[in-house]
């Protein structure tokens, strides 16, 4: 072959191999690692898998953080105005986490309907909330358990 | 009165970028060289309105009016002033005009720094940089007014600068960031001159080549400083997230990083010459995607500031234009080019060359995870996150395949490397990188495949590194000779790399060594980590300049000797009602160990965060090294006197290479 020609070849071939080996690495880390959002009413609907990985999210219930004197344990319920969910996390909760504010909660679902979380992020600032949740929220409110908090809640959302 | 002038200077430099957006290019399109002569006069005028702009935002800042929108929303009357200054910067529209700001002083850089440049050349570079001002610049006057005001009820005070905001990290991270961002449109400008030129040279590699080096420098350092911040004021201990905003700053300087050294090919060896080209377009588009994602308001994080969709539109659109455009110009111009030089299989170009592939899987890779999500979202497929697995799991190896591949390239030669020669002098190299790494590990206790290959992965690169500074010192007149006779862009080389192991060094034991414990404390509690002891003595309260905190007092042992005692906070901001949390950080060469203070349980038991951190400071440290070998690089004499050579075009050069061929 001419040389010329055999270098072209050896370059398209690294790139073909970098490609295909970078495509492998993507699908394989792509199918373990996906966390799907599902708001209050799609988990009590019981519509969310169970022991998943995923994402839920919605405002902290007023009055129902319970927190362990004994240890790191805190309960709350996270709510979007048609349905509740009980969440369970253990550790530090963020700096904004309060009753009356949006979250967005990581972890998994176990078989008796609490969601225990290994992450809990709250919003930056007062002005500020998850867009999930802000869907979340407006998609409820429009259905028939409106909450006068939640069209409130909604609008903030939008800015 | 002022605000309204800083507007007047806004509108005046958007119509100077409009003229040096063509006037110049026309001048060399068709060959006049008196159209070419306005370059310079109109850059330097567009920086002074653009500084004046700038300077009268910051006066209405520090002077406390609030008869400017943009002030009562980020600044307060009680603000200490650096903070009012740095204020400037802390939100949407005073970002954006640091940015222009930044972008027109590069143009003024490049006007100033490129006298011996020829005239078609640089009017054609400062047009295309004119172009990217008037994007930038209609942008801010059109969407984002810095000098909006709130008339006829001024507030009486303003809401604050976000407290997360309040902090050394925010007063130095945006700018450097910025810098680097921002640095690339040059890169970009002499390409898409090069391209429109149709002279895609050995020349034209060289002239880039300072500007990328530099605005890499600037990146990394910003970057850095952003990770630094996030550890000890945002993130409980973590210092890179995968966050996407993160990911923004990351993506163009991985390829900012391949087009570092598809620029060297190009320059030494005068092939990769469409490769490098393109490699320029896509960094300057990342660098605006970055901006795009954090300043549309599609991303969920402390950068996304109130959004507005008309912005994201905007930003779009001219994202939109410039990929467009730009790959448009590549399609019809980039196939001019022809490659004469010639290089064997196994070789320093080839070596460069998987090193791009290896960047850009890697900025491949970032990109997906970034961008997926959002694109599903956008098209209404469902709403998910990738995590940080994802990353980690795809962007450990190609990290650690770029480390082996960087300490055998190191010693490859350009054109033709011997496989036998390379495989023998990387035999000792090897062995001693496998016991340094095994000791490593030993000391650390513990074994984990991918700590080892990490660990390996920095030394091998460090004592590839050096083994090659050895080799190439050596001299008939001593080896202090032999080091003072290397070159400054070798030593930027050196330190550049030196700096990647110290990062790749620190990321690896951090992640697999480091020790992380919440635990539930009363006065008087003990808890461990790693070797050491910390006790809780008890909690104060104080007063700061606009806040109020409670402090925690801790002891830190270890093996029963006292090192140091830390006093975490945490802080209510009353102006805007917000409570943050300051850790506090006894920090090392090898380890930090950190504390910080969570919420309250109950009467006299608090929520305590304590951290062993091994090597941590190792990632900023290596970075700050790799910046420093960035501008020493460009200190370089022969950018200097080449430049010179440039002049008498063609036929000197070709003089210059028999002269060169006449001295053995």
């Amino acid at each position: 072959m001419h040389p010329i020609r055999k270098k072209r070849l050896t370059i398209v071939l690294f790139l073909v191999v970098g490609i295909a080996i970078a495509v492998g690495l993507i699908t394989y880390a792509l199918r373990q690692n996906i966390n799907l959002f599902y708001d209050p009413t799609e988990i009590a609907a019981g519509n969310a898998p169970v022991d998943t990985r995923i994402r839920a999210g919605g405002m902290v219930e007023a009055g129902s953080v319970v927190r362990d004197t004994e240890s790191l344990i805190v309960n709350f319920r996270v709510t979007d105005f048609a349905a509740s969910v009980p969440v369970q996390y253990e550790g530090i909760l963020p700096d904004l986490f309060a009753e009356g504010q949006g979250v967005v909660a990581m972890g998994r679902l176990n078989e008796q309907g609490l969601f225990v979380a290994d992450q809990v992020l709250a919003k930056h600032d007062e002005n500020y909330m998850p867009p999930e949740v802000a869907e979340a929220l407006e998609r409820s409110s429009k259905g028939q358990h409106k909450a006068v908090n939640a069209e409130k809640a909604a609008e903030s959302a939008t800015y | 009165m002022y605000p309204e002038l800083g507007q007047l200077a806004l509108i005046l430099s958007l119509l100077l970028a409009v003229l040096l957006s063509v006037v110049p290019l026309a001048g060399a399109l068709t060959g006049r060289d008196s159209l070419q002569a306005f370059a310079r006069p109109l850059t330097s005028g567009m920086f002074v309105f653009i500084a004046l702009a700038f300077a009268i935002l910051t006066h209405a800042f520090v002077t406390d009016d609030f008869s400017v929108a943009y002030v009562a929303n980020n600044s307060n009357s009680m603000l200490p002033w650096y903070y009012k200054v740095s204020a400037v910067w802390g939100g949407h529209e005073g970002s954006l005009l640091m940015w222009i700001l930044m972008l027109v002083g590069w143009t003024l850089a490049v006007a100033v720094f490129s006298r011996k440049l020829p005239s078609v050349m640089i009017s054609q570079v400062l047009s295309v940089l004119g172009m990217v001002s008037v994007g930038f610049l209609l942008f801010i006057i059109v969407t984002s007014n810095p000098f909006d005001r709130l008339l006829p009820n001024v507030p009486a005070d303003g809401q604050d600068l976000n407290p997360l905001l309040q902090d050394i990290g925010l007063i130095l991270h945006p700018p450097m960031l910025y810098m680097g961002y921002v640095g690339f449109s040059v890169a970009f400008a002499f390409a898409i001159a090069a391209l429109i030129n149709g002279r895609l040279d050995a020349a034209w590699a060289r002239w880039s080549r300072p500007w990328t080096t530099v605005a890499w420098s600037f990146l990394t350092l910003g970057i850095a400083l952003g990770s630094w911040w996030a550890y000890y004021e945002l993130g409980w201990g973590g210092w890179w997230f995968w966050d996407p905003v993160e990911n923004a700053s990351l993506l163009p300087w991985l390829s900012g990083t391949a087009l570092m050294h598809s620029l060297a090919v190009t320059e030494k060896r005068g092939v990769f010459k469409s490769w490098t080209v393109l490699l320029a377009i896509v960094t300057f588009s990342l660098s605006l995607l970055g901006t795009f994602l954090v300043r549309s308001g599609v991303l969920t994080s402390v950068h996304a500031f109130a959004s507005d969709p008309e912005r994201g539109s905007f930003l779009l659109a001219l994202l939109g234009l410039t990929i467009l455009a730009s790959l448009t110009l590549y399609a019809f111009r980039a196939p001019v080019v022809h490659v004469r030089a010639r290089y064997s299989s196994l070789s320093r170009e080839i070596f460069l060359l998987l090193n791009n592939v290896l960047l850009v899987s890697a900025t491949l890779l970032v990109a997906i995870g970034t961008l997926y999500p959002l694109v599903l979202d956008y098209l209404d497929l469902g709403k998910l996150s990738i995590g940080e697995p994802f990353f980690n799991t795809t962007f450990s190896p190609l990290a650690v395949a770029t480390g082996l591949l960087l300490g055998a390239g190191v010693f490859s030669r350009w054109k033709k490397t011997d496989g036998g020669w390379l495989a023998r002098k990387l035999l000792w190299p090897l062995a001693v990188s496998i016991l340094v790494s095994a000791a490593v590990m030993i000391s650390y206790g513990g074994f984990a495949v991918w700590a080892f290959l990490g660990v390996f992965a920095a030394v091998w690169v460090a004592v590839a590194t050096f083994w090659d500074l050895w080799d190439k010192s050596a001299s008939r007149h001593g080896r202090w000779h032999g080091l003072q006779r290397q070159s400054r862009s070798y030593w930027g080389m050196v330190l550049g790399h030196l700096g990647l192991a110290m990062v790749m060094a620190g990321a690896t034991v951090v992640s697999n060594y480091g020790i992380e414990r919440d635990v539930r404390m009363q006065p008087g509690d003990r808890a461990t980590v790693g070797d050491y002891e910390i006790v809780f003595v008890g909690i104060g309260e104080r007063r700061g300049p606009n806040f109020t905190a409670q402090y925690g007092s801790f002891d830190v042992y270890l093996d029963g000797n006292l090192v140091t005692d830390l006093h975490p906070e945490k802080r209510q901001y009353p102006v805007g009602m917000s409570v943050m949390t300051e850790a506090d950080i006894d920090a090392g060469l090898f380890r930090d160990v950190f504390v910080a203070i969570g919420e309250r349980i109950s009467d006299d038991a608090w929520a305590i965060r304590v951290q062993y951190k091994p090597l941590v400071r190792w990632l900023w440290l290596g970075a700050l090294i790799m910046a420093i070998g960035g501008f020493l690089a460009i200190a370089d004499k022969r950018y200097r006197i080449r430049v010179r050579d440039e002049q008498s075009a063609k036929p000197a050069s070709a003089a210059g290479g028999k002269a060169v061929e006449a001295t053995p």
